[in-house]
């Protein structure tokens, strides 16, 4: 009897090596990449955020800058007339100069958000330091095109700057031409930040639902009963997502691209360099969502908590102003927010040609974020 | 039947959440090929004892073997060898019976055929609908159709029947006695002593975490019998459930 069940269990000891062989955690983590990616596409509410809520919001912009958006800058009477800035701004594509106006008149107008900044070029009369000053107040009745302007301003006294240094090497020279072929318009500054919104919003609030929706109608715990281990699970679902985000921000950058005419400096390895900062963006954001998912006791808990990471970050990322126009005192949070690096980032590998090397520091604070993400998400993560 | 037909082997089996004990040192042998019930009220400890079984759980102590394989230390292989439906389980309600199956053949690593699976359940033309769109016998069967596979040993279920329709209630009863007579072996959990006197070759009565008789349903029945039980009201020759199924059809239900 004895020897009876000792071949037994041998027996059953090969049978189940054999079988240990042929099982791969890879196939039954793609079944669940594809399941879950079907189920995602039919999902309202991922659509929703993914592509309608940023396309929405370029469209708008987009036709709001169709040509170019028309920033208005109004000139202080106290300006020094004919200069070299002055021609700079009256050639430029997409400014309106208003002279006609008196000064009261010009500041009313700026408070209304008629016009978008009021200039005042004065000559330096001392021969140190800069030629001009350049004096320029925005409004915040027109916050966004003021920034857009005060990108612009910066960008044009670079270009002047660089022109004026006489023992021009020739690498500045090239570096200059570059700068004036481009121009800085509406949708390279929005584009980013809706990218950046669409990854944060999918990673937060997708996750969170996703898997909260698993465990509670228990979809999670029959794959418990199969063989697959619980970190290819989560591997899986979390690959789906990546992919699903990865077409929408395809789809938001081409759109932008073929569209409006946003800026990708290097073409295609420019576009490339902005997906996978989206990817490592979208993987930072999700444990967020794995927390929530965690800490959410019902469903309608949910778009509370995800608000919660999210909203701030809407509002004081940079997805709809550059974080320059807040308040110095709001400046350090925005500074701390995670978005805030990934819509920098964007924008400098969009605009200014970046590579990861020149957005390490960028990379450095996401990084970081996802740390502390992750380590709460394995704190809170709940698996029924 | 010899204990070497065992498939399943419990020993001792306690579990404890904090206060309450949950399964209290049971032991019991499930063989090979039979219909096996455990039934009890709610809170016996029957899902508990499932659960363990299939390895969603661990014991606090004593020892499960399924197939001959420890479920504490083998718990991926067994697996392999079980189909496991779970009470009120759910699938992703907006794909369809057809990607379903397609998860579940990776998630076993098979390569069913997907409507010959769907066939034994009697869902072959529901193959294109959603999951969300089926009645509460279709998720049932189709529930089942899932623990089919990886062409399991053991299958186990959990109040199959709970909330269904008599005629549904049926059919789910044929379906499982079919996966028996192809050679697979059952462990169902019921309320329904209907449903285990026609379904179970034996039964295990669960109360307070403990196994308070076991046997096949014939001999208890006659036992209670022979110590002097009687019916209070006389048994007629028919009763309400076959007035209903005789009014209504017992056939499969386009639901």
């Amino acid at each position: 009897m004895l020897l009876y069940i000792h071949q037994f269990n041998k027996h059953h000891f090969r049978h189940n090596r054999e079988y240990m062989k042929k099982y791969s955690q890879l196939t039954a983590m793609l079944a669940i990449s594809k399941a879950s990616f079907r189920s995602i596409t039919r999902s309202p509410s991922a659509v929703v955020f993914t592509l309608l809520f940023p396309l929405i919001f370029i469209l708008v912009f987009g036709f709001l800058g169709g040509n170019g958006i028309t920033l208005e800058l109004g000139i202080h009477s106290g300006s020094d007339g004919k200069n070299e800035v002055y021609d700079a701004l009256k050639n430029m594509a997409g400014i309106k100069l208003i002279e006609d106006k008196s000064d009261d008149a010009l500041y009313k107008e700026l408070e209304k958000g008629r016009i978008d900044a009021v200039l005042n070029i004065r000559m330096n009369p001392d021969a140190e330091g800069p030629r001009y000053f350049l004096d320029m107040q925005t409004s915040e009745a027109s916050m966004d095109k003021g920034s857009v302007l005060q990108s612009v301003m910066e960008n044009l006294v670079n270009q002047l700057n660089l022109k004026d240094v006489k023992p021009a090497a020739k690498i500045a020279e090239l570096r200059q031409s570059r700068v004036k072929g481009r121009k800085y318009s509406m949708i390279d500054f929005i584009l980013p930040g809706q990218l950046g919104f669409s990854i944060l919003s999918t990673g937060v609030f997708g996750t969170a639902f996703v898997f909260f929706n698993l465990r509670q109608t228990l979809v999670i715990k029959r794959f418990f009963a199969t063989p697959i281990r619980k970190p290819f699970i989560i591997m899986g679902e979390a690959l789906s997502r990546l992919v699903f985000s990865m077409l929408g921000a395809i789809f938001i950058i081409a759109i932008g691209y073929f569209a409006f005419g946003f800026t990708l400096v290097n073409g295609f390895i420019t576009a490339l360099t902005m997906l996978s900062l989206a990817a490592i963006g979208l993987i930072v954001f999700m444990g967020f969502g794995f927390i929530i998912s965690g800490l959410a006791k019902n469903e309608s808990m949910i778009p509370p908590l995800a608000n919660i990471v999210t909203l701030p970050q809407f509002l004081l990322s940079g997805t709809f102003f550059p974080i320059e126009s807040f308040p110095s005192w709001l400046q350090p949070v925005c500074k701390a927010l995670p978005l805030t690096y990934l819509n920098d980032a964007l924008r400098k590998v969009a605009f200014e040609g970046a590579g990861f090397t020149d957005i390490s520091s960028h990379l450095l604070v996401m990084l970081l974020w996802g740390v502390i993400a992750y380590a709460l998400a394995t704190r809170f993560f709940r698996w029924e | 039947m010899s204990p070497a037909n065992a498939v399943i082997k419990v020993e001792n089996l306690t579990k404890k959440y904090q206060q309450l004990t949950a399964v209290n040192g049971i032991s019991f042998e499930v063989y090979e090929g039979e219909v096996f019930g455990l039934l009890g009220p709610n809170g016996a400890g029957k899902t508990t004892t499932l659960e363990i079984m299939e390895t969603l759980r661990e014991q606090t102590s004593g020892k499960v073997l399924i197939h001959g394989l420890d479920t504490t230390t083998h718990s991926n292989e067994i697996k392999q060898l079980i189909g496991v439906q779970l009470q009120a389980a759910n699938y992703y309600p907006s794909l369809t019976l057809l990607e379903l199956v397609d998860l579940f053949a990776g998630l076993y690593n098979q390569q069913p055929n997907p409507e010959e699976l769907l066939k034994m359940v009697a869902l072959e033309e529901k193959a294109k609908a959603k999951y969300k769109e089926l009645s509460g016998g279709q998720k049932q069967r189709f529930s089942i159709a899932t623990t089919l596979i990886n062409k399991p040993k053991v299958i186990f279920l959990d109040e199959p029947t709970t909330g269904l329709d008599p005629q549904a209630r049926r059919n789910l009863w044929e379906l499982i006695k079919n996966i028996r007579n192809e050679g697979t072996t059952v462990v169902i959990t019921t309320h329904y002593m209907d449903e285990a006197e026609n379904l179970c070759d034996r039964v295990a009565i669960m109360e307070r975490g403990k196994i308070i008789a076991l046997d096949s349903p014939d001999n208890l029945i006659d036992n209670l019998v022979a110590s002097g039980f009687e019916r209070i009201k006389s048994v007629k020759k028919a009763n309400l459930e076959d007035v209903f199924l005789q009014l209504t059809g017992n056939e499969w239900q386009v639901e």
